[in-house]
């Protein structure tokens, strides 16, 4: 017993300055790729939500994300308390503006003061001006939407809350007459939202009587949808240059003779 | 009163400073002043001087964002301020997170868990570097500014600021982490805004300096040092602190009995005993 102590000591030699450099270096990776996974997959995760409303001249949202340095100049210039910094446990990218329109709508300044203050850009001036003058009327933070189900106007009871509310009026919601069957003599008054002009301010959905705003803004990209390049409208000059950069492509699907063949054939074995 | 004044006043002004900002900043938001708006990432002084955050627009460039004029500027404003006063004074003068890990710092000394973790620290003080680096290669494959979406210094500033929600959670851990777990284990550590300003500080003008003769060895200014590896030389040699991890946070000052260390301008020549690194 005691012949063989020395002999495991010897075995157990100190780690030689090599490998004790390479053991570091891999141990200072690997804590390196741990922690840059769990760190990108965390903040991959709470910046995933969609349903934000940027302020006006927001830049596209990815790009907002990465432009804007959180230092809420917007927020302190809106004279409305419209705009609201993402707390932690808003469930919102943390620290950037957003505005709730129920609770606070965007009141459309002229002079729209949160996007001067930027210091960033990540509130582009040029995406809110008309010839070098800043215009509201442009912004698009959003776009309204309704809820036919739960609209009452839709039920034929009177109403134009939103259409009233709406600081571009007759523009971009518009009251569309139509003929009340149910009862015979009287019209629905049906609100429509022009998705050109909206400005997705929100003041609709904050003027909206029901209990549950039918009428309410999402962000552009959700709400909208979007025909492809198959649909031209042919009436549309506009809509027809889309033609003329047009390229084509052409597919070719060989027929199968042996599936034919096959096809009439199949189910006849048990004839013979 | 004087020994008071004496023992505490860079201290006082720290806290005064620290707590003055945030209020400077919390009326901009509540009450419309003007002095100081915006938060710590990107303010305006006197709505005219901008200054913006260099960490957060590094993370900006590697993300692929486009940097704005006034970005630049106020990038610059700052990065020149603390290239002439001392790159982590920000950490001990400004960010309000110092006020949470000083408190743990503190309660350590004070109730001896100091005593019961031994001087051995299980992590390693370049940590804050490998994150620094880190945070960039996240920020350039992710296209975001990684750490600002994590950053506990935002959560409390920002919360201080504009409302704080689960913000103080954030203090909680870092006060915990901090008392518990590793001493000085964020601002000395992890946090790579710390890493950052080491790295800016290197080159400051304002340095503490150590007078070897009048050093009595009582070493009262490397137990409240929150980086005392800078002081290595205190009783050896008469030498600046020339290391960046340095907060200038001037406590080391101010526990002298012996006038052995001081605040200087840091000598731009090369001098032989106290030539650069």
């Amino acid at each position: 017993m005691s012949e063989n102590r020395p002999e495991k000591k010897k075995k157990k030699q100190p780690l030689s300055d090599r490998r004790k450099f390479i053991l570091n270096m891999a141990r200072g990776v690997g804590l390196a790729t741990m922690g840059g996974f769990i760190w990108s997959a965390y903040v991959d995760e709470v910046t995933a939500s969609a349903l934000v409303l940027r302020p006006p001249g927001a830049l596209k949202e990815e790009d907002f994300l990465k432009t804007c340095i959180k230092c809420g100049l917007c927020v302190e210039a809106c004279p409305y308390d419209t705009l609201l910094l993402a707390k932690p446990g808003d469930n919102k990218p943390l620290g950037t503006p957003y505005f709730v329109p129920r609770d606070i709508p965007c009141y459309m300044c002229p002079d729209i003061p949160c996007v001067p203050v930027c210091p960033t850009g990540a509130l582009d001036e040029a995406s809110v001006s008309t010839n070098g003058v800043l215009d509201i009327n442009i912004a698009d933070m959003g776009l309204a939407v309704v809820d036919d189900n739960s609209c009452i106007a839709f039920w034929g009871i009177q109403c134009d809350a939103c259409y009233r509310a709406c600081p571009l009026l007759g523009h971009a919601i518009t009251i569309e007459y139509e003929k009340n069957e149910r009862t015979g003599k009287h019209a629905f008054m049906k609100p429509i939202v022009h998705t050109d002009v909206c400005t997705g301010c929100g003041m609709c959905e904050k003027a909206c009587v029901t209990e549950k705003p039918a009428i309410f803004v999402l962000p552009r990209e959700i709400a909208e949808g979007r025909a492809g390049d198959y649909y031209i409208k042919g009436w549309d000059k506009e809509d027809e240059k889309r033609l003329e950069n047009a390229t084509s492509e052409t597919t070719e699907t060989r027929l199968s003779e042996e599936s034919a063949i096959d096809s009439l054939n199949d189910g006849l074995e048990d004839l013979y | 009163m004087a020994t008071l004044w004496n023992n505490y006043r860079y201290l006082i002004l720290r806290r005064f400073t620290q707590i003055g900002i945030l209020v400077l900043y919390f009326g901009a938001n509540a009450w419309g002043w003007t002095i100081l708006m915006g938060n710590l990432s990107s303010s305006t002084f006197l709505n005219f001087v901008p200054m913006s955050d260099p960490y957060a627009a590094l993370q900006m460039l590697a993300a692929g964002a486009a940097l704005s004029v006034d970005l630049l500027i106020g990038v610059a404003v700052i990065t020149v301020f603390y290239l002439l006063i001392g790159g982590r004074a920000f950490c001990s003068w400004v960010c309000p997170v110092n006020l949470i890990t000083d408190t743990a710092a503190f309660l350590r000394r004070v109730t001896g868990i100091d005593r019961v973790q031994g001087i051995k620290q299980p992590a390693s003080r370049k940590l804050r570097y490998w994150v620094l680096a880190l945070s960039l290669i996240i920020s350039f494959a992710m296209g975001i500014t990684a750490f600002e979406f994590i950053s506990p210094i935002s959560m409390v500033h920002r919360g201080i600021i504009f409302g704080l929600g689960f913000g103080w959670a954030a203090m909680l851990i870092i006060f915990l982490f901090d008392l518990f777990v590793l001493k000085n284990g964020w601002c000395g550590h992890i946090c790579p805004l710390g890493g950052f300003y080491s790295l800016l500080g290197k080159f400051s003008l304002i340095r503490v300096h150590h007078l070897e003769e009048n050093c009595t060895l009582c070493m009262k200014c490397k137990v409240v040092c929150p980086e005392s590896q800078v002081l290595y030389m205190v009783g050896k040699e008469s030498l600046p602190v020339i290391s960046g991890e340095c907060t200038n946070c001037a406590r080391c000052i101010e526990v002298c009995d012996d006038n052995a260390l001081e605040f200087s301008i840091r000598k731009l020549a090369k001098n032989k005993k106290t030539g650069e690194k």
